[in-house]
């Protein structure tokens, strides 16, 4: 059997401000901010207090619910604010960086020669098993199970995406290590998938079960590679890992250091030279961000991941703890007249009606915020399997969510799915309807009822 | 930007009071508004529910139009003013000023009531129950007048209006939530409670019935038939009506139905772009076809007889329902809507080929009435979440067997 996923549903959103291929040294930010909310479901314990002094790649904070679970700092220095919401919630732990960054020492380790048991203590106390993600549920893996596979993207087809086949070039040594160590946590198989076209240093690796991955965005997301490949049935489950990620993964093997950098795309239509730079996790983009042509009165939304299921952030935000690109677009607060039933020439759409997106298949769109129109009930049908490549009913799947019907919920396929999948359903929703959120919510609820 | 900064500044003041779904619904019909996306997808696609309603209702436009030459020109064709089409299509008999002031004037109250009363229960409900004026009744309103009788008096329209858009939408929850079509709710209100307007072969024409009370009051004046051509066929009278005629509509019937070329343009433009299922109107076709071709066969075979009295619509060549009647404006506007019709692909087909089949069928047994395509569209809507849910149970019976596959 070919190896090869092809998909046709689906949509490419070809988006104006794709990162030139330079790489930048961006100014090292003084602070970092490590947002709980950027885990999903972990209530964060602390381990320092404010004031204390930690060293790169020490842990801050453990999952209250598994003390194993360790959350390191991006950098050394000194933990200036607790930052709290409402009832206390703790929102952000912020740190402020030493000149001179010290690395705590979690020793070399010859991946070949140790067991699993090893590997995965390794992991945890080093904080790297927060790279790890499940499914079901789309939350950090749990340590007590054993996935029955491993998947990693290397090829993100999200709008503006940053080009993976770029950002790993000559990280093979660092990518073979973490390959090697997690899948010895795995009886099955490491599912890895690269772009069709692509030299992804993904490709050489030993160890691997080899997927290349063509058509229209979402081929690139992991959740559609499952689907494809292996899919998740009640009781299974299976682990993703963003291929950036098994760098850092790779590098704490390799040399025992905790080395939160990220090369992170800046891109959008509102950046005047989009590119690539080196930062770190969880550090401020202010810098960054005005640095570099990015209009410090303009009306823009700075996002912490892509247009379609990144996290907005304010101008004194701070890179997502999983994200690898920033994309900042203008905001569309602003009326339009008669824009209901106007020709539309300069939006993206996947009807006919008046739109005329599908004249101009390669055209490079300049879209603002706007959610081009009011929230509605659920109407039209058929357009969201159009886009949607998954084998599950997406409308079915959405409202069984929302009257919580978890017996539904279980036989659609919420096992398989995270928001990420239902981010172009969003994008093309008639109604205007929350579909991530409503799909964050029905696995939370499952999460609860189920466990 | 003084006219959007005033509406800003009165959306601001009104926010969060009771008149504001009111207030919004007609500040949103000027403009789209300035509402950004949150948490979600940072970006949306162009369309939004406004923008699909109008698609469709632009694609109702001619019928529209023709339904008010139509109306004319069955008027003073009957009285024997003007005499029938010759030309083809673009015949001037037809396409005349005469013609269209008639219809026009006689159409127009329709229309006006049909949204005038529906748009004004729905802007109440909005404001009672605090949700947005949904658009769904912009078509729905558009659709009333081209479903009705040109004669049927104001009053049963406001009547039936207010009936379907309470009873058939509201009370499930406005636009989405409706299990029936609003449209043939209304209709089939109409049909229930007053019959006599709604069938027989006084009401197709404008005057007809007028004329016939005239009569009846000792004048002199010819009667004016205004016989469907199912009414014909269906008491085996002769119809003096080319395929030609039918196809182009030049025909007495409902006000928008008849134009089944126009009908074919307006579905063809709901295909293309993408706001009607091709899949129903295509199943839903060859549906009709089947049924039509399965009577046609039961007549050959000499079953049935010119006695019977269902011989004159059985014998009716096949394809021939397609064009009389309303078959096709049903298909095409009816069986689309996408609330009260299959919603999962798969579904889609069986749901429009019994809509088809099932009409046809109606229509030629139905003794009192010889039309199918609302009831059969009325009943398939109820069926409908039924299909879908063996269609989904499909997908639900195909994720359990691979589970079990793997465990054991």
């Amino acid at each position: 059997m070919s190896n090869d996923i092809k998909i046709k549903k689906g949509l490419d959103i070809k988006l104006k401000g794709e990162a030139e291929k330079t790489i930048e040294k961006a100014v090292l930010s003084n602070f970092y901010t490590l947002r709980p909310e950027d885990f999903h479901g972990v209530i964060p314990r602390l381990i320092y207090k404010e004031g204390a002094k930690v060293k790169a790649g020490e842990p801050i904070f453990h999952d209250k619910s598994n003390e194993a679970v360790k959350f390191v700092s991006p950098v050394s220095g000194e933990i200036i604010e607790i930052a709290r919401g409402e009832k206390r919630r703790i929102v952000g732990i912020k740190i402020q960086a030493d000149k001179e960054q010290i690395f705590q020492d979690y020793g070399k380790m010859d991946v070949n020669a140790v067991d699993a048991d090893t590997i995965k203590a390794h992991l945890l106390a080093s904080g790297c098993w927060t790279f790890i993600k499940q499914r079901p549920y789309d939350i950090i893996a749990k340590t007590d199970q054993s996935p029955k596979a491993i998947f990693i993207s290397g090829y993100d087809s999200a709008p503006l995406a940053a080009d993976l086949d770029y950002v790993l070039q000559g990280k093979e040594a660092e990518l073979q290590a973490a390959i090697t160590a997690v899948g010895k946590l795995t009886d099955g198989k490491v599912h890895v998938s690269v772009g069709a076209k692509s030299n992804s240093p993904l490709a050489g690796l030993s160890g691997i079960t080899l997927h290349k991955v063509s058509g229209p965005h979402p081929c690139g997301n992991v959740g559609t590679q499952i689907n494809k490949i292996d899919p998740v049935n009640k009781g299974e489950t299976v682990w993703t890992i963003h291929a950036q990620d098994l760098v850092i993964i790779g590098e704490l093997l390799l040399t025992g250091k905790f080395n939160a950098e990220r090369i992170v795309a800046l891109v959008g239509s509102s950046v005047k030279k989009p590119r690539y730079f080196v930062t770190k996790i969880a550090s401020e983009v202010a810098t960054m961000i005005y640095d570099n042509g990015v209009d410090q009165n303009g009306n823009d939304r700075i996002i912490s991941g892509n247009v379609l299921s990144g996290k907005q952030i304010g101008p004194d935000g701070y890179l997502g703890y999983y994200n690898n690109i920033l994309t900042i677009i203008p905001e569309g607060d602003d009326y339009e007249l008669f824009g209901w039933n106007k020709p539309i020439f300069d939006k993206i759409s996947t009807s006919r009606a008046l739109t005329f997106s599908w004249l101009t298949p390669n055209k490079v769109y300049d879209l603002d915020t706007n959610m081009n129109g009011e929230h509605r009930n659920f109407v039209l049908t058929g357009n969201y399997e159009e886009v949607f490549p998954l084998d599950i009913y997406p409308l079915q799947i959405l409202k069984s969510c929302m009257y919580q019907d978890l017996d539904e919920m279980e036989a659609l396929g919420m096992y398989e799915v995270a928001p990420e999948d239902f981010a172009l359903t969003e994008f093309i929703c008639v109604s205007k309807q929350p579909h991530q959120k409503i799909i964050r919510e029905g696995l939370d609820l499952m999460i609860e009822e189920i466990g | 930007m003084g006219l959007k900064q005033n509406l800003h500044n009165l959306k601001e003041k009104y926010k969060g009071t009771k008149i504001a779904p009111a207030f919004n619904a007609l500040h949103t019909f000027l403009y789209t508004p300035n509402d950004t996306a949150r948490g979600g997808t940072h970006i949306k696609a162009a369309d939004d529910l406004k923008r699909t309603m109008n698609t469709v209702i632009m694609a109702l436009i001619p019928c529209l139009i023709f339904g008010m030459f139509n109306a004319g020109y069955q008027h003073y064709l009957a009285v024997g003013e003007i005499q029938a089409v010759t030309n083809g299509f673009f015949s001037s008999e037809f396409w005349n000023l005469q013609n269209f002031v008639l219809g026009f004037w006689k159409i127009l109250p329709l229309l006006i009531i049909s949204y005038g009363v529906g748009l004004g229960i729905e802007f109440l409900f909005a404001v009672i129950k605090g949700h947005e004026v949904e658009e769904g009744y912009l078509v729905t309103g558009m659709l009333v007048p081209l479903i009705v009788p040109i004669d049927i008096p104001w009053w049963m329209l406001i009547v039936a209006v207010a009936f379907g858009v309470v009873i058939g939408k509201e009370v499930f929850g406005g636009t989405g939530m409706n299990i029936l079509n609003p449209a043939l709710t209304i209709r089939a209100f109409l049909f229930f409670a007053y019959p006599t307007w709604m069938s027989g072969d006084k009401v197709w024409v404008q005057g007809a019935v007028e004329r016939t009370k005239e009569i009846a009051n000792g004048s002199t004046a010819d009667a004016i038939s205004g016989e469907t051509i199912l009414g014909s066929l269906a008491q085996s009278h002769p119809v003096d009506y080319s395929v030609m005629d039918m196809f182009f509509g030049f025909i007495p019937g409902s006000v928008g139905e008849t134009s089944t070329l126009l009908i074919l343009l307006g579905g063809l433009f709901l295909i293309f772009t993408k706001v009607g299922s091709w899949r129903i109107m295509l199943s839903a076709t060859l549906g009709a076809l089947v049924m039509g071709y399965i009577f046609n066969v039961v007549v050959d075979a000499g079953w049935i007889t010119e006695t019977s009295k269902f011989y004159g619509l059985m014998s009716t060549e096949f394809w021939h329902h397609l064009i009389i009647g309303g078959m096709a404006f049903g298909i095409v506007y009816m069986a689309t809507d996408p609330v009260t019709g299959s919603q999962t692909n798969k579904g889609k087909w069986i749901y429009g080929f019994l809509i088809g089949f099932i009409s046809i069928m109606i229509r030629v047994f139905n003794p009192a009435y010889p039309e199918g395509v609302m009831l059969a569209i009325l009943l398939m809507n109820v069926f409908a979440p039924t299909i879908d849910h063996y269609v989904v149970q499909g997908n639900v019976k195909k994720r359990l067997k691979r589970g079990k596959l793997k465990t054991a």
